[in-house]
């Protein structure tokens, strides 16, 4: 997983997904003190995340191992809203 | 999935014969304030019925292969959705309708 930071909103009514009210955001890697660091991607939302908040994000075939992605063309979702990140025993990013 | 724009087509007589009745896109990927082309281009299959000039995004890997279009193919990009809009911190980037701030690149239909 990677953390990464939610930027904006995407609409795609024409989609194959197969998933029924699926919603999409566009996302940036960011680093673990919630700054962004790299260029953005769209991922599929699972947990209801808003634009600002600093995300988990599982790519790859890992991400059709739930309930809702299984057999699904998707490789790249949102699977988590982090509250804390701690590094090296000091609280480096809380929401 | 990544976010491109359909800037042409692909065309292929001698290949692969299960890739046969695929329709294949030349996309490039774009920045997402800009709308501006990365100069970056990737062939991906299309399983949405996509258009020169519209904002698509598609997925890699195996999960490309997780479409009606594409499962049993050898396929590593299929485009799964057509973009009708989408906002960075609240702003309009881009609607397909052509009514997005910045760059109209891609607006058209």
């Amino acid at each position: 997983m990677i953390l990464a930071k939610v930027l904006g909103n995407i609409i795609a009514s024409v989609n194959v997904d197969g998933i029924e009210g699926s919603k999409y955001m566009i996302v940036a890697p960011g680093t673990p003190l919630g700054e962004v660091a790299g260029g953005a991607m769209v991922v599929l939302d699972l947990i209801g995340a808003t634009v600002g908040e600093f995300v988990l994000v599982s790519q790859g075939s890992s991400v059709r191992q739930t309930e809702i992605t299984k057999d699904k063309p998707i490789d790249a979702v949102i699977m988590g809203i982090v509250d804390i990140v701690e590094e090296d025993g000091k609280v480096v990013f809380r929401k | 999935m990544v976010l491109a724009k359909v800037v042409g087509s692909v065309v292929s007589t001698v290949k692969e014969p299960r890739l046969e009745g695929i329709k294949f896109l030349l996309l490039e990927k774009i920045d997402v304030k800009t709308l501006k082309g990365k100069n970056d281009f990737v062939v991906a299959m299309d399983a949405v019925g996509a258009g020169e000039g519209e904002i698509v995004f598609f997925v890699g890997g195996s999960s490309s292969r997780q479409t009606e279009v594409t499962t049993g193919k050898p396929s590593d990009a299929t485009i799964i959705a057509i973009v009708d809009s989408f906002d960075i911190s609240g702003k309009a980037i881009y609607s397909k309708s052509g009514s997005a701030s910045g760059s109209s690149r891609g607006a058209e239909k």
